[in-house]
């Protein structure tokens, strides 16, 4: 016997709903986790809704915790229109997070000028980062994935040498960057929530996304590129230029939700700034069939397991860390299921030898 | 004392070899993995997953060797799931690799905080301790560092060349490396490219699982969510290093072992002020230059990442 791939007829009904039984199909893994875990999976699922819908606070909360994800899940689908793995979206973020943490706690930049700083200079410091690895890769054809795997490490253990050295408060000792001025702060639409700047950025960005991988040349080129690159390059696209450009939006997107947990959230750079929003935004784009809308719903899922998973954790006793399980099951998930939607699974006699063509 | 006095004593050499072995074990598994064609991202999380399969079996029965079995089998289990993924179902390899990853990830950090629950100080066990073997270790300086380590190493040592000899010597080896090469032309003379990159996974598993175990069996003996920490990362660069074969990827493994020794002992020397962070950035600064350089060079198996469809002529 022998498995066999059928291609289907294209459906578009098919498309749209198979992140959703994808999602389905990893809560019902995660329901077997909850059920091992000795919690009634029907009552832990209440309460994680409760936690991250129910109310005010908690759907703005789950919101505020989407944004980051939003972010990062953009960089990550813009980089992946052009076939480039940016997997570096959690290095990009924390030099984001760091570049608006100086700036934010400078006492030389004018007040109205100094939000905005902050976002220009996080964006800016992500766009730097992965434009190593950019140019490695359009320039000397180095392998992405890894050379954004270790600048990750790197810049997380510079960051960690930075908050135990020249960021550690002199008279605490404690391992956090200095507070930043209370004009940084990014501003509050909804008072007594956590509904900040960084949120609309994120929206603003999913906006302006769509709108360039749409209805632009460059975002058309874009996605030339990443579908026939070989194409591209007859028709007069600089492959490398292209690819390039799409990486630096990507780390610049990525950096931005550095800034907005620095901005909106923290007021510092703490060690665990970012509990991997860069690889999670991974999950995200896949959820969203890389298009720029679907990472809206996508990064609610993920931030809604995350809140609701803390608190059905605090009352079940079901460990946390069955959110990360979720989040890596949806992704394996939304992977199969994309096959599934595109090709029937046949199972077929095997010839013993087959004639080679 | 001086950055010369630190490499310059039996007792650097000695850990180099130490901690040369989880990388070369992992360098191996992703080896295996590269020559039927298949990038093996998953690795980083085969590792996580081993070194609690190790550590929990030999917490709870008490035998080492119980936990190396226990990894190597939980190890070869993820490698045949990852074999469904992207050998039968053809995903692609990058993010499939990668979701393998954060879902066993999750999946051990849950299934050690159900296990073991939160406790100030985590539970532990006895490690391995070295064999020193008769009469090689005797040898001056040579001996001390290469023969008196852990049974796992000295496997270890047997492992190169027996992979050496399968992979270049025996008809399975030149099946293996031609399905990763051609697997139109491997179907052709009767392999089956299919069944091959499955076995080729499931053996990558284990000794994936192997590197994992060997981190809390032989050197910490006990389990911390950080125990791999991109270690499985560092062993795709590794392989390029190595240029796909076992005694080379011997050297380069050694040499990041060596580079890890080295940035430890700075730390403790106290010879450089600097905060230790910058030290632990070193082997993955290290293994970014490796990538850089050895781009250029590398012949990586030509159909890696090249998923194999039988029905495509």
């Amino acid at each position: 016997m022998r498995i066999a791939l059928e291609p289907r007829p294209p459906s578009r009904w098919r498309e749209v709903l198979m992140p959703f039984a994808a999602i389905a199909a990893s809560l019902v893994l995660c329901g077997l986790l909850i059920i091992i875990a000795g919690a009634n999976p029907f009552q832990a699922f209440a309460i994680m809704g409760e936690a991250a819908f129910a109310g005010k606070f908690a759907i703005t909360e789950t919101v505020a915790r989407a944004a980051p994800l939003v972010l990062t899940g953009l960089a990550a689908l813009v980089a992946l229109r052009t076939r480039f793995w940016n997997i570096g979206g959690e290095g990009q973020l924390l030099v984001g997070a760091m570049a608006a943490a100086w700036l934010g706690a400078r006492g030389d930049i004018p007040v109205p000028l100094l939000v905005p700083a902050m976002i220009v200079g996080a964006a800016l410091a992500g766009a730097a980062l992965a434009a190593i690895p950019g140019l490695l890769k359009t320039r000397l054809k180095v392998d992405e994935v890894v050379s954004t795997l270790m600048l990750n490490f790197i810049v997380m253990y510079l960051m960690m040498a930075l908050l135990s050295g020249p960021w550690k408060d002199p008279v605490t000792g404690w391992t956090d960057s200095p507070d930043i001025l209370m004009d940084a702060e990014f501003p509050v639409f909804w008072a007594g929530t956590r509904l900040h700047l960084g949120v609309l950025v994120a929206v603003i960005a999913v906006i302006v996304i769509g709108i360039v991988l749409k209805r632009t040349s460059f975002g058309l080129a874009m996605k030339v590129v990443g579908e026939n690159p070989k194409a591209a390059h007859h028709a007069g696209l600089d492959v490398g230029r292209i690819t390039f450009f799409a990486v630096l939006l990507s780390g610049a997107l990525a950096g931005l939700a550095g800034a907005g947990e620095v901005g909106g959230t923290q007021f510092q750079v703490i060690a665990s700034i970012s509990p991997g929003f860069g690889y999670a935004g991974l999950v995200v784009a896949m959820l969203a069939r890389l298009s720029a809308v679907g990472v809206i719903p996508a990064a609610v899922f993920l931030a809604a397991i995350t809140t609701g998973a803390d608190e059905m954790s605090r009352q079940t006793g079901v460990p946390f860390f069955i959110a990360d399980a979720v989040q890596g099951l949806s992704l394996i998930a939304v992977l199969v299921a994309m096959t599934l939607a595109r090709y029937r699974i046949r199972w077929r006699p095997s010839p013993k030898r087959e004639a080679a063509s | 004392m001086s950055m010369l006095d630190i490499i310059l004593d039996i007792g650097f050499f000695a850990a180099a070899i130490r901690l040369a072995v989880p990388l070369l074990l992992g360098t191996l598994s992703e080896l295996v993995a590269e020559r039927s064609g298949v990038l093996n991202l998953g690795i980083e999380g085969m590792m996580l997953a081993g070194a609690l399969a190790g550590f929990a079996t030999a917490h709870v029965t008490g035998s080492l060797w119980l936990g190396v079995l226990a990894a190597l089998l939980l190890g070869a289990l993820i490698g045949l799931l990852m074999a469904l993924l992207v050998v039968i179902l053809r995903l692609d390899q990058t993010v499939t690799g990668l979701g393998v990853t954060m879902a066993a990830t999750g999946l051990v950090f849950f299934s050690y905080r159900l296990g073991f629950g939160e406790s100030a100080v985590p539970p532990a066990i006895t490690p391995f301790s070295t064999i020193p073997l008769p009469l090689l270790s005797d040898i001056p300086f040579v001996g001390p560092v290469l023969f008196n380590q852990y049974a796992l190493t000295y496997i270890v040592y047997l492992l190169v060349p027996a992979l050496a000899f399968f992979l270049f010597r025996t008809p399975a080896g030149l099946a293996l490396r031609t399905v990763g090469e051609n697997p139109k032309a491997a179907a052709g003379v009767g392999i089956d490219p299919i069944k091959m990159r499955i076995l080729a996974l499931m053996a990558a598993g284990a000794l994936a699982g192997l590197a994992g175990a060997y981190l809390n069996l032989a050197a910490f003996g006990s389990f911390t969510f950080g125990i791999i920490s991109g270690r499985g990362w560092i062993c795709l660069a590794l392989v390029v290093l190595g240029r796909w074969k076992p005694f080379a990827c011997a050297g380069a493994a050694l040499l990041f072992g060596a580079v890890d020794a080295f940035q430890l002992r700075l730390q403790t020397s106290g010879s450089v002020d600097l905060p230790y962070q910058l030290f632990l950035a070193l082997p993955y600064v290290a293994t970014l230059i490796v990538v850089i350089v050895n781009t250029r060079f590398a012949a990586a198996p030509a159909a890696l990442m090249e998923p194999y469809d039988p029905e495509k002529r």
